[in-house]
């Protein structure tokens, strides 16, 4: 019977849209440990074996971040450029976008810092025109074709390789995490079509970001890296951890922020999260961060576009605005997630869904169209939020800064006075409002779309565009009326008391908090971008405010509104279970239906096990002593029977469909020429999860959050009664959502 | 056991081609900081209209120690005590950047792009096209629905039943590509046409 203890080959691994066993991994993983360990004690090769296999969690993480750190940088430059490439190109070498072009040439003045003759409009290189309106049309026409041709692109690429490179792949991982097997979602060519097309959809001017895309791509590198050694590749369970760090690490290059990368896979993303986990998700973020900032994309050692540095104080009174910009960005995030799951509803179960390509195009045109004319659609998102974030200086040329300056003015550069609008500014007020309105409705019909989309930065830009029109209104009103009670003990005239671009800092942390009920990473990663602890506590102030209106109207942010949208099993940990239902209420089978499928323990044949699992399509069985006296002896999988049952039809002699089936150690007494019995024991699960029928559901809940289960069993006096799955516990909670919770008390 | 090798080659292959790709980026990236354009540092600054001299951006190529106004305003449009006036309202930025990387990555990016552009039409246009006039008079057994099915890899189910027979490495390759275009169709029937997961 030497080959029975041999491991079955594919047992142990998952299928697919599965859940994995928790517990299982992590005892598989304990005896590989300490097989390992044991085996050390033996040679010196097999010691530097078991440091190798010790070292390897950290090669593994340290491969994550140079892989994340440079597949961000190379995404970062190519989006530069290609943005670029919609308005003109540089002669000199077609690979340097606008601001590159420019950057040895001489010839740009004050006024117009933007231009130099080697960087040419599309109008100026084809029909050598610059002003007028046929040049204008004529740009107007080549960025619309531009960004269609883009776009277009990308989904043909999404559609012919990699469907599951679409969407901005949060709630996959986050229900992957959960143990949850998604096959495909995080191989090679999803990584490789996710990176080529997340470059051109951004760079197409859609309303969308790249930052949850990125967590994505750092997770398939993350997974890559993990298929290398087996102590990970062999162990859904270890492999999770990696990909919480590789989160970590994705975050960290989006946002330029290790810590707030971090305390982002620690909150939205990662399901357990150890605190061995912690420290090497911490490590990986660094080795991320400081590989892009080698690459140095932006040219200016910063990893992200729009870092801010300036340190002009706050006051107290400025709460007030504050924690208005709070509830508008509490408002628009219950809007957007409502409208944005109505719509993304709409395209999963009407026609709407059947042509993903046209409608790419139908809404890249429109956004095209409409974003143009604006010159603050018209610049990249990230551009527009750098130049909301940043403060006015005598030397700012924008449209934003167009203040009335007085000529007599001797102050030096970063300590002017709170100014007058000028016309520009007042212009530029008018534009930020419509571009306001088109960005709130676009990015409703871009989110979701076939094509990968983030929306950490459409929120950004809508909160820095309404914080910012917060601030220029109190820092004009501060202006005129300096002598409101208010104002009068902290802004006296000719004083600096109000910066907008804090403003658009706190409004952009508001928005994101409403959309994806962040709380402390929201706060960090905003901190960490500003380089400044003095603006955390109206970051606070907002991101609570903004949580707590958003909260009032639902419990779900964005990602666990998609995941329900989409129906995966996702047990969340936040939600809490407070009704008084009990476990029979829950468990199957019901009163009136047929009774479970059990095995027994050693009565059956393989013919009848056979035709149980044809009939049924049960993940499991129970195995009981006999049919009468049901008590519990232990649990086997559906995919672990078949495959066992092959096996010995092929390799062990005399088993026949009438070979009794036995789960004890010993074979059965049986009469003298019954075919050979054929041994299962090792597929047994003999410690399964088991709960009395009046347990409370509010501790059956917790035990399957807390220790990962896919089943329990329901027994009273030892006698087995029903079965609880994941699954009916999910059904259990969604139906108890809808109602009142006293209400309930059947048994 | 040869199945385990041959997995095991591909992902070796995978891995050396994924790390070297990185690698390479890598090492360029080493070599501009090692061998710096002389054009890829500077330090600009931004004087604003003073007097009645207009505002002006100076640049040169200058070290950062040296990255102020005095060194870089030249020549000095104002005189004697309006100079330090003048530099108060300057300001002034060192600045550096690669041009080789920017160069390196792009070139790198839309020759990817190309490839994946060229694979595609090949797979979806100039492939079934082959695959009838190879295969079109011996199909017998070829169904309607293939026929007019525009997805690409329709004919995936077709092609791995008779290659399983033959055995050498081009049909091996073939096989792998096979079996990957079965599995996107899994994947776009379930994201695409069922809406199952990622709607």
């Amino acid at each position: 019977m030497d080959f029975l203890d041999e491991p079955f080959p594919d047992v142990g691994t998952y299928e697919d849209f599965h859940t994995i066993d928790w517990l299982r991994e992590k005892s598989r993983d304990t005896d590989r440990h300490r097989k390992i360990t044991s085996k050390s004690k033996e040679s010196i090769w097999e010691f530097i074996k078991s440091l190798l296999d010790a070292w390897s969690g950290w090669v593994v993480m340290l491969l994550i971040g140079l892989l994340a750190g440079t597949l961000a940088g190379v995404i970062d430059l190519a989006v530069d450029w290609m943005t670029d490439l919609k308005e003109g190109v540089c002669l000199s070498a077609f690979w340097y976008s606008h601001e590159q072009c420019c950057w040895t040439s001489s010839e740009t003045t004050f006024e117009d810092r933007d231009k130099c003759p080697l960087w040419q409009k599309w109008s100026e290189l084809l029909v050598n025109q610059s002003e007028g309106a046929s040049a204008y049309i004529l740009n107007y026409l080549m960025y619309i074709l531009w960004a269609l041709l883009f776009a277009f692109l990308a989904v043909s690429l999404v559609r012919v390789f990699a469907p599951y490179a679409c969407g901005s792949g949060i709630p996959e991982i986050k229900t992957i995490l959960s143990g949850f097997i998604i096959r495909g979602y995080l191989g090679k060519w999803t990584l490789l079509i996710k990176t080529v097309t997340l470059v051109l959809v951004v760079s197409s001017g859609l309303s969308l970001g790249k930052e949850g895309p990125l967590v994505h791509v750092a997770c398939c590198c993350g997974n890559f890296f993990s298929s290398l050694f087996s102590k990970y590749s062999k162990n859904e369970g270890k492999r999770r951890e990696v990909l919480s760090a590789a989160a970590a690490a994705g975050v960290s290059v989006a946002f330029g922020a290790p810590i707030g990368g971090v305390l982002f896979s620690l909150e939205e993303v990662s399901y357990y999260f150890p605190l061995k986990t912690l420290w090497r998700s911490f490590f990986a973020a660094l080795v991320a961060a400081f590989t892009l900032r080698s690459i140095n994309p932006f040219g200016n050692s910063r990893l992200v576009l729009f870092y801010v540095e300036y340190h002009t104080p706050w006051y107290m009174a400025e709460l007030f605005p504050f924690i208005l910009l709070g509830v508008f960005g509490g408002l628009w995030g219950t809007l957007f997630t409502r409208c944005n799951i109505a719509w993304c509803r709409r395209r999963k179960t009407t026609r709407l869904g059947k042509y993903p390509v046209l409608e790419v195009i139908v809404v890249t045109t429109i956004t095209a169209i409409i974003a143009y004319p604006n010159p603050y659609t018209r610049q990249s998102t990230s551009e527009l939020i750098s130049e909301l974030f940043n403060d006015c200086g005598a030397l700012e040329s924008s449209q934003l800064c167009d203040y009335i300056n007085d000529p007599n003015m001797t102050r030096p550069v970063d300590d002017i006075p709170d100014r007058p609008a000028g016309v520009g500014v007042y212009t530029a007020m008018w534009q930020l409002a419509l571009a306001l309105i088109f960005k709130i409705v676009i990015t409703i019909f871009t989110f979701g779309m076939k094509i990968p989309s983030g929306l950490f930065i459409p929120s950004m830009a809508v909160g820095a565009m309404a914080g910012r029109m917060v601030g220029i209104g109190v820092e004009q009103l501060a202006y005129h009326h300096h002598d409101w009670i208010i104002f009068r003990n902290w802004c006296r005239p000719g004083a600096d008391c109000v910066t907008p671009g804090l403003y658009a800092m706190v409004g952009a942390a508001a928005c994101l908090g409403g959309v994806t009920r962040m709380t402390v990473s929201l706060v960090v990663i905003m901190f960490e971008l500003t380089g400044g602890l003095e603006y955390i506590v109206p970051l606070m102030a907002a991101a609570v405010t903004s949580k707590w209106v958003a909260d009032a109207f639902g419990k779900e942010g964005i990602y666990e509104a998609h995941i329900h949208l989409n129906g995966y099993p996702f047990l969340d940990v936040k939600d809490e279970f407070t009704h008084r239902t009990l476990a029979t209420d829950v468990m199957r089978p019901r009163r009136g239906e047929p009774p479970l499928s059990v095995l027994t323990q050693d009565s059956m044949t393989v013919e009848d096990v056979e035709t149980l699992i044809k009939e049924t399509d049960y993940n499991g069985f129970p195995v009981v002593v006999s049919r009468d006296s049901e008590r519990l002896i232990g649990f086997a999988q559906r995919r672990e029977l078949i495959l066992a049952i092959k096996n010995a039809r092929q390799r062990q002699e005399g088993i026949v469909s009438n070979s009794i089936m036995y789960f004890t150690e010993e074979p059965p007494e049986l009469p003298a020429n019954s075919p050979h019995p054929l041994k299962l024991r090792r597929i047994l699960n003999l410690s399964p999860f088991t709960v009395t029928d009046l347990t409370p559901m509010e501790t059956v809940v917790d035990i399957f959050r807390k220790l990962g289960l896919r089943q329990c069993l329901v027994t009273r006096s030892g006698r087995l009664l029903g079965i609880i799955t994941k699954k009916d516990v999910l059904r259990h909670m969604a139906q108890m959502a809808n109602q009142d919770p006293e209400s309930i008390m059947f048994n | 056991m040869a199945s385990l090798w041959r997995g095991g080659l591909l992902r070796l292959g995978s891995v050396l081609g994924l790390s070297g790709l990185a690698l390479s980026v890598l090492l360029l990236v080493q070599l501009t900081d090692a061998a710096k354009n002389f054009e890829d540092v500077r330090c600009k600054c931004i004087c604003p209209p003073y007097k009645e001299n207009p505002g002006h951006i100076y640049n040169k190529n200058i070290s950062q120690k040296d990255c102020d106004c005095l060194h870089v305003v030249e020549p000095m449009p104002v005189r004697g005590p309006d100079v330090e006036a003048y530099c108060l309202r300057c300001e002034c930025k060192y600045e550096e950047r690669s041009s080789v990387t920017i160069k390196v990555t792009i070139i790198i990016y839309l020759s990817i792009l190309g490839l994946l552009l060229l694979y595609m039409v090949y797979l979806t246009l100039v492939e079934p096209i082959l695959k009838r006039r190879l295969f079109g008079h011996s199909q017998l057994l070829q169904s309607d629905d293939d026929v007019g099915d525009h997805q690409p890899f329709a004919n995936a189910h077709d092609v791995l039943a008779r290659s399983r027979s033959r055995a050498n490495v081009l049909n091996k390759v073939e096989y792998a590509q096979q079996r990957w275009k079965l599995q996107v169709q899994e994947q776009r029937k379930s994201v695409f046409d069922r809406h199952v997961v990622l709607s």
